[in-house]
Parts: structure tokens; C-alpha cells; sequence
């Protein structure tokens, strides 16, 4: 089995811009009054962030965070960094942009279910793909929460909501089907109600080098109040939730007592204490070929655990590699020489 | 009229003597894989060398190949070169080159009666004629006995030239468009050189095709040489231009030069975000060649990406440029408002083309002068240049750049396909006597962050305190909800909304302060000013001196700032009792005109997706004298 190797502490110091003195949590923090409605898994979400920052000792001054629109894109507003609340879909493209022309800043995408896979789908799917260095957190609440309600790409097929008063017509996306299928580097799922879990899920991303894809499960209180309750409330989580750890085996339940096997048509849940325990899968992030953790990202509440932490980290250059390369290499080849080039190919004297 | 056809030939290369002319427009006209592009292409390099002044007009169809000897499938290049100053590509040709009926047939009502056909009688076949929906053949019928005629065998002439040299027959076939040209260089009496050294150039890894285009260019020179064709040989003397080191170029090939010079002025890297788009993809594709000079061209997945990611850049406190066509400003509308609520430095290129909708992809039109106005939600003001020539692209965009940064705004330059593929001499610039761009962010690096405020304003110019992400201490948000005054906060109080609309058109407005008085060309005030901006201008200048030599007395001015107007363009247009303002559409500029300064502009207008014809143009600036 391939190990995962962590990257090198001098990658991470080349990926993160540390501060020079220690940071705590309330460093992170604005002074800008948070609006989210009482309840909502956004604050813990933020919470996480600030803590997940500090932990790292990130420099704030270096640290942006964009966004589009929608609930959770008010976040850049409470976080003391530099931000922009941009518009509907699009801050993928703003971050791309600012990230290729300032490599030394770490830039983070705050959006939700319908920014980020409804309006700004298309960004999404690209920003992915050219493996942008960029960390994209998706809060996905399965509802349009800001225009009070209305049912959204990853809303359940015959959803009651009260732009579908009679149930939904359309299938929901899988967020992570998405990010996999969109050649995403590293690809993880997290939800609101588990600090401790978040927290570190938000360090590896910020971590990664390359476009990171993280799903952060969030409940909406107000308009579709408890939608991952049957697999996220406490008392459930052990049985019905799969936390990942690259390298280990595929365990869940109480005292670990069932694990996931390929089965003819996917994944199949087996008895830990059977006959079949050896067929256990382990858990391999770096695998190149996203087979086993498309099967992984397709497990689905009630008939499979729902998966959690990093599906897949694999290494590839990125999208900023290539073009700063290309910026050195042809620099190194050509001359630039802006006289030269105002002049052309031939030029005549008039006398 | 003479008719000649080498068969006629009988003299044995004794030449006709050499006619003088102050200037002349040829068109080269054919199948759109028939490389009647690159012949032009040509011929005004060999004509730069020669010294006229010129100006070229490529007209090509949307379509890459439409089936070969169609009506849809014919493209053409027209250059006229003269003696003279000249400031368009002439409105009719004296020579037109047919290489095949549907090339006659598209571009015969162009020609003067009178005026010299060039025609390749090889491709006047029963199955092309037929494509061409002409009914008898044209050169045997009597129809274009109102034109002197030269039926040169061009195909066949050119695959005997290169016979020897083992070459197939779609490539010796390939070769005609070299013996048009040869031909034609001979009836101008052009040199050969430049061509043959092109030829070298771009072909002389393939020495086989480098040299059956030599042989193809030589045999049509010598074909011209060796037919008695009367009053065809004619000779243009080089034009009296300033002195200096010049070059050729287009609009497009400015932007370009533009882009990366504005990168050097500003010490910032270039960061140009586009998707590709008729008439502008070739300013991604040049940038995107030019990585040695830092360039970042980033070929975003849709408009909207585009406009993002260059939003991005100019973020994060870098040259961020988008560029595309009407289309594509449309789709960026809504990030364009991003840029003008977060005041950020960004640079737009819309080389404009023919709509609505899809249009006409590669004709040309000035159709987006009220779509960058006003094509956003909300009170949205930004500033607008427009380029008036190739070369102007050139420093429009280092005027738009600075613009950009001294105000903390985005402007929108308005070129388009007329200027995009025209080419013209154009004198080389001395980068060291251009002024560096002034980026005033770097002082505000170092501002102590107790008197940091993202939305206090400089006094004289209303722009904002913009910082990029970096500097420790200055840490903010920006975005699309309203701001609040100095602050930059988030604010939903009618009294700051107002106050912000207020000041951010009061800021557009006080560019004006900082740009140049509009000049007027001819009488001071009077009886009539013809009113103009953008790629018109050397249709406009042209028509306005025919009139003034018909014996008018008229006032010519030109408009490159569009939004906000120069300061005394009110009192100029207050002082003529007449005021027409010629437009590529229906009326833009005049209705802007008419409801800034409450002034009867009339309009001259033709939608045709063709540069505005000066002969027409000058017959209705006549008119309206005269009324």
C-alpha cells in the first residue's frame, strides 16, 4: 500500500504564510457583528476556521477569503483578513485570479450548495480541474437559506419547499461526485456539529498544495432544520458516520465493529468479527485513480455509513506551477527586450 | 474599353510606359482558402517598404472554410496606398482581384466603371459559375465590358511554374495566390524583396513550398512584365511622412504592445483573463507569446470567469485586464458593477463588433458605446475610452491604465473590428520618453493603519484608499453590498447610499480635470462641426476635408474620452449652428450628445457592419451645409 507522505514542513511553509508572533482563535476574529440567524451551523463553522487558523499560526495579513452569495458567504465579514464578498457563483474566478497573481497569499473560497454548484457549477467544475491553489469550503445546507427558502441542486428528489410545494422534480448533485469527477486534487467532507473533526479537516486542506475541495455539511435551522440529523446527532454518529484515516482500515460502528468491502456492484458493509473481515478496504487517499473514492463519496444514509474526512490528496503540479514556470522558462529563453518588441518584425526609415 | 488577355500578347515584354497616381485601392478578393489575406498581408509590407502611406481592410467571413467557391466562402483585403497622408482604407477600389466568379460576383458593384479587373479565368468553370449563381459566364458574355479586364490563366500559370518540383497538386495549386500578387506587385511597380524574404522567413524549413512560392511570385511579375496590359502600369511616389523608424500594425497588435508597455510603465505584471472571441481572441493569442515579459494570460472557461479572474488581479494589486466583443461585455456585466462598486483598478478591451446577438462575428460596428454606459444595474458609472486608429490602441490603453489606477476605477476601451484588422504605418515609439504610470497604492503600503479608512477618498480625485491583500495592519473587506462612506462597511442607510452614488459619479465626472480639452479642427465656431469618436475618425477626417475642398467651412472634432466627456466639449458643441455626429449605429453618441447638452444633433448613421464610407459621408456633410 502506498503510504501517505505529509508534505514537507518547508512545502507547508511555502504553501501557508506563517505569523511572526503566536495567534490565538479571537486574532482571527473582526469586530463585525455576525447576522447569521441563532442557531445556524455557520457559527460553529467560523468558529472552527478561526480556530483551525490559529492552530497553524497563519499570517492574517496574508490570509483572503472569498465568497460569493448566499448565507455563507457573509463569512469573510467576521474574519480579520483580508476578503471580498463578491458576487453569485463567482469567486472562484476572483480567486483564481488574485491566487495566480499573488502566489504569496493563501487564498480561501467560503461558498454553499447553490453558489457554489447551481450558479457558479461551471467554476467550480474548472477551478478544480486546473488545480488552482485555492481551498474551497462548500456549506452545504441542501436550501437558499438568504431567499428565505427555496430548494437547491443538492436538495433531495421530491423535497417540500416552497419553491416545490409539491415535492421537487430533480435529482440533487453530489458534491463530492462533483469534486471528483472535476479532477480535484484533495476532496474531503466535514460537518458543523463536530469541532474537532472540522478543525483538523480544515488544516489538512489548507495544507494541500493544489485546489482543495472540502464539503462542510450544514444545518439550517430555519429552512430545512435537522437535514443531516439522522447520521450527524450524537447518539447516531458512531453507527451511521465513517471517519476516514488514510492508510487505516474502513471501520464504523460502535467498538468499530463493521467495515466497508468492495462488493460486485460497489461498496458493501461487512461484520468487523466475521468471515469476511480481511476484506476490509483500507483507506488509500493518494490513490491515483478516483475509483475507490467515487464508491466512497456515492455512500449514502440509510444503506451505507456516510463518509467523513479526506477522501482522496493526491500531488500534481498546479495550475500556478505550470504558468510560473512557463514565466521563468521563457524568460530564461527569450529576450524581453520591450523595445524589440515595439519595433516588430522589420521596421523602415523614413528620412 | 481595352480588353487584354495574354493570348493578345504579342509585343514580346515591351512594357507600356508608367503612369503616375496620387493613390490608389486595390482588393484582393477569392475563396477563403485561397490566401487572400496573407497576399494582402503582403502587399502592405512591400508597400510600407516602398514608402506610401497605406491603410488595409481585411473582410473575411465567420466561417474558418465554407465550401470552396461560394458566394459565403469569399474573403477579401483591401489596401490603399498613396502619396498622400491617408486615414482609411479608400471606400472603392480601383483594382479588383477575382480568383473565382463568386469573388466577382460578391465585389464587381464595388468597382468603379472603368476600373481594372484582375481575374483568375482558370476558376471561371461551369461548376463555379454555377455556385456563384451566375448564369453565363461573365468574361465571354459581355457583362463587364464597362471594365478593363486582365484574364490571367492563374492557376494553371502558377502549377507550371512549379512543376519540377515534385509538389502535389493541391499544393502547386496553393501557389496562386503568390502569382496574383507577383502579378499585381508588377502592376504597381512594387518590389519583390520584402516578399521573397518573408517567403524565406516563414517557409524556409519547408524549402520545396519556399520555393514554388518564390517561382509562383516571380512568373506573375513576369507575366505582368511580358503582357501588354494598357494603362495598367502605375506607379504611387512614397508619401512625405514624418521622419522616424516606423512599422506596421493593427488595432489588435497595439492593444497588445499597449498591455505589455502599461506592465513596464507601472512595474506590474500583466495578468489577462479572456475567453476566446471574434474580434479579440488574437490579443490573448499574441499576450500568451509573450510570457518573457511576465504575462499572465489565463483562458478563463467562460466571460464571467474572465472578467473574475482579472478582477481578481486587479485585487490583488496587479494589471488586471479582461478583453472580448459586445457578447462577451454582456456576460460581464454583473462582475464589471463588482468593479465599480469595490472601486478597483481594472482594464476592459471591448473590440466591438456587428449585433445584436451573435451579429456578424467578424464585421465591424460601434454599437457598445451605450451597452459599457449603462448596460449595469444600478447607478453605475465608469469611465469609457475609444481608440480612434490602430495605432491610437496603443496609448489609449496606456491612457486607460493610468486612468484606471489614478482613480481606482474600471474603464472600458472601446476598439473594434475595423481597427482590430486594419493595418497602417505607424512610427515606433520611444519607450524611454513615455512617463511611467503613476501606482498609488504604494505609498498607501506604508500608511499607518490607525489613519487607514478603504473608503476615505483623495480630495482631488474622489478615488479611494484602495491597499491589495498583503500589508500587515490594513486587513478589510470589500464586496458588492453597499459601503459605507470612508468606512467601507457594510451600510443600508438611504443617507450613505446617496451619498455614494453622488460620490461615485462625481468621481467618474472629475476625470475630466485630468484629461485633455477636446481640440477643434477648423473654424472656432460657425456654421457646422462634424462630431466624431472611435475608428470613424479617418472616414470622418477624409469626408470633412472633401467638403471643405467642395468649399465648406467646417469644424472637425474627435472624441477618444467617452465617459466622462471632455470639459469643453458642451460649450464646443453650443457653438455651431449645425452639429452632425456620423456613427457605425443608429445614433449613440448623439443621443449622449443631445441629453448632456440639450443640442439638435443630427446624425449620419450606417449599420452595414462596414466602416463608414467617406464619399458618402461626404455628400451628406455637404448636404447638411447646404440646408
Amino acid at each position: 500500500m502506498v503510504l501517505h507522505t505529509p508534505p514537507s514542513p518547508e512545502l507547508v511553509e511555502s504553501i501557508i504564510p506563517l505569523a511572526d508572533e503566536d495567534l490565538s482563535r479571537k486574532d482571527y476574529a473582526s469586530d463585525v457583528d455576525t447576522r447569521w440567524c441563532p442557531g445556524c451551523g455557520d457559527y460553529s463553522i467560523l468558529a472552527q476556521m478561526q480556530r483551525s487558523l490559529s492552530n497553524i499560526n497563519v499570517a492574517p495579513e496574508k490570509m483572503v477569503f472569498v465568497s460569493g452569495i448566499g448565507c455563507s458567504s457573509r463569512f469573510p465579514y467576521y474574519m480579520n483578513t483580508y476578503g471580498m464578498h463578491s458576487i453569485h457563483g463567482r469567486a472562484p474566478t476572483i480567486a483564481s485570479g488574485l491566487k495566480l497573481s499573488r502566489p504569496d497569499l493563501q487564498v480561501f473560497v467560503i461558498t454553499g450548495d447553490g453558489d457554489a454548484l447551481s450558479i457558479g457549477g461551471n467554476h467550480l467544475l474548472h477551478v478544480l480541474r486546473r488545480n488552482v491553489d485555492v481551498k474551497i469550503f462548500l456549506f452545504n445546507n441542501r436550501i437558499y437559506g438568504l431567499t428565505k427558502g427555496q430548494y437547491s441542486p443538492t436538495s433531495e428528489l421530491g423535497k417540500v419547499t416552497k419553491s416545490s410545494p409539491v415535492g421537487t422534480t430533480e435529482r440533487p448533485l453530489n458534491p463530492l461526485s462533483v469534486a471528483l469527477a472535476s479532477e480535484a486534487t484533495f476532496v474531503a467532507r466535514s460537518y458543523d456539529t463536530d469541532p474537532q473533526h472540522l478543525q483538523v479537516t480544515i488544516e489538512q486542506a489548507a495544507r494541500h498544495h493544489g485546489a482543495a475541495f472540502v464539503e462542510i455539511l450544514q444545518n439550517c435551522n430555519i429552512f430545512n432544520d435537522r437535514a443531516f440529523a439522522d447520521y450527524t446527532d450524537r447518539d447516531v454518529r458512531d453507527e451511521r458516520l465513517l471517519y476516514l484515516e488514510h492508510g487505516e482500515q474502513m471501520l464504523f460502528g460502535e467498538n468499530k465493529n463493521k467495515g466497508l468491502a468492495v462488493s460486485a456492484t460497489g461498496l458493501r458493509v461487512v461484520d468487523a468479527d466475521g468471515p469476511d473481515a480481511g476484506l476490509i478496504l483500507h483507506h488509500d487517499a493518494t490513490r491515483p485513480a478516483p475509483d475507490v473514492h467515487q464508491l466512497l463519496a456515492r455512500c449514502a444514509y440509510p444503506e451505507m455509513p456516510v463518509p467523513m474526512g479526506v477522501i482522496r490528496q493526491v500531488t500534481a503540479p498546479t495550475y500556478g506551477d505550470y504558468l510560473d514556470g512557463q514565466i521563468e522558462v521563457q524568460k530564461f529563453k527569450n529576450r524581453h527586450d520591450i523595445t524589440q518588441l515595439l519595433r516588430g518584425r522589420s521596421t523602415w526609415q523614413v528620412e | 474599353m481595352t480588353t487584354t488577355s495574354p493570348q493578345a500578347n504579342g509585343s514580346g515584354g515591351a512594357s507600356a510606359p508608367i503612369q503616375e497616381r496620387d493613390r490608389v485601392t486595390v482588393r484582393f478578393a477569392g475563396d477563403s482558402g485561397d490566401g487572400m489575406q496573407l497576399a494582402g498581408n503582403r502587399f502592405a509590407d512591400a508597400t510600407a517598404v516602398f514608402g506610401n502611406d497605406f491603410s488595409t481592410l481585411p473582410d473575411f467571413p465567420a466561417e474558418i472554410r465554407a465550401p470552396a467557391g461560394s458566394l459565403a466562402g469569399v474573403s477579401s483585403f483591401q489596401i490603399s496606398f498613396s502619396k498622400h497622408q491617408i486615414f482609411t482604407p479608400g471606400d472603392e477600389p480601383d483594382t479588383l482581384v477575382a480568383m473565382n466568379p463568386a469573388a466577382l460576383k460578391s465585389h464587381l458593384s464595388a468597382l468603379a466603371k472603368g476600373g481594372l479587373l484582375v481575374v483568375n479565368e482558370d476558376a471561371f468553370t461551369s461548376g463555379n459559375l454555377k455556385k456563384a449563381n451566375y448564369p453565363s459566364n461573365p468574361l465571354s458574355d459581355g457583362s463587364l465590358d464597362d471594365f478593363r479586364i486582365i484574364k490571367a490563366p492563374i492557376t494553371t500559370a502558377a502549377i507550371a511554374a512549379v512543376e519540377d518540383l515534385g509538389l502535389t497538386t493541391q499544393n502547386a495549386e496553393r501557389t496562386k495566390n503568390f502569382f496574383a500578387l507577383g502579378l499585381v506587385y508588377w502592376l504597381y511597380d512594387r518590389d519583390l524583396e520584402p516578399t521573397l524574404d518573408w517567403i524565406e522567413q516563414r517557409f524556409g524549413r519547408l524549402p520545396n513550398i519556399a520555393e514554388a512560392n518564390r517561382r509562383a511570385l516571380y512568373a506573375g511579375h513576369a507575366y505582368g512584365e511580358t503582357t501588354e496590359i494598357a494603362d495598367a502600369h502605375v506607379r504611387v511616389p512614397p508619401a512625405v511622412l514624418t521622419p522616424g523608424e516606423y512599422r506596421t500594425i493593427t488595432g489588435n497588435q497595439a492593444l497588445v504592445l499597449g498591455l505589455i508597455t502599461a506592465s513596464h510603465l507601472t512595474d506590474l505584471e500583466l495578468f489577462y483573463g479572456s475567453y476566446p472571441i471574434t474580434p479579440a481572441s488574437d490579443v490573448l493569442v499574441e499576450l500568451a507569446a509573450l510570457r518573457e515579459f511576465g504575462v499572465r494570460t489565463f483562458q478563463a472557461e467562460d466571460e464571467i470567469s474572465a472578467i473574475g479572474t482579472a478582477i481578481g488581479a486587479a485585487y490583488g494589486g496587479g494589471l488586471g485586464v479582461t478583453g472580448t466583443s459586445g457578447p462577451g461585455i454582456a456576460l460581464k456585466s454583473e462582475a464589471l458593477n463588482l468593479a465599480v462598486m469595490t472601486e478597483l483598478p481594472l482594464l476592459v478591451l471591448d473590440v466591438q463588433r456587428s449585433g445584436p446577438s451573435t451579429g456578424m462575428p467578424t464585421k465591424t460596428e460601434q454599437t457598445d458605446l451605450l451597452q459599457v454606459m449603462f448596460g449595469r444595474n444600478g447607478e453605475s458609472p465608469l469611465c469609457v475610452l475609444a481608440a480612434k486608429s490602430p495605432g491610437d490602441c496603443f496609448y489609449m490603453v496606456l491612457e486607460a491604465v493610468r486612468l484606471a489606477f489614478q482613480f481606482v476605477t474600471p474603464v472600458v476601451l472601446l476598439s473594434d473590428t475595423y481597427l482590430a484588422n486594419t493595418a497602417e504605418p505607424w512610427p515606433v515609439p520611444d519607450i524611454t520618453q513615455l512617463d511611467q504610470i503613476d501606482v498609488p497604492y504604494r505609498k498607501l503600503e506604508h500608511i499607518d493603519p490607525e489613519d487607514f479608512q478603504p473608503y476615505a477618498r483623495d480630495p482631488d480625485t474622489l478615488a479611494r484608499m484602495f491597499v491589495p491583500p498583503g500589508v500587515k495592519g490594513l486587513e478589510h473587506r470589500i464586496g458588492g453590498l453597499e459601503k459605507s462612506d470612508i468606512s467601507g462597511d457594510v451600510a443600508y442607510s438611504p443617507e450613505n447610499h446617496q451619498r455614494m452614488t453622488d460620490l461615485r459619479g462625481e468621481k467618474i465626472r472629475r476625470i475630466a480635470n485630468f484629461i485633455p480639452e477636446l481640440e477643434v479642427d477648423g473654424p472656432e465656431s460657425g456654421d457646422m462641426l462634424v462630431l466624431s469618436w472611435g475608428s470613424t475618425y479617418g472616414a470622418v477626417f477624409t469626408a470633412v476635408n472633401d467638403a471643405r475642398e467642395a468649399g465648406h467651412e467646417i469644424a472637425h472634432a474627435h472624441l477618444q474620452y467617452l465617459n466622462p466627456f471632455p470639459r469643453n466639449l458642451g460649450d464646443i458643441v453650443s457653438r455651431y449652428k449645425k452639429v452632425l455626429i456620423p456613427e457605425a449605429n443608429t445614433g449613440q453618441l448623439r443621443m449622449l450628445i443631445r441629453a448632456n447638452f440639450l443640442v439638435d444633433a443630427q446624425g449620419y448613421n450606417e449599420v452595414t457592419g462596414q466602416p463608414l464610407s467617406a464619399r458618402l459621408l461626404t455628400a451628406a456633410i455637404i448636404k447638411m451645409a447646404n440646408e
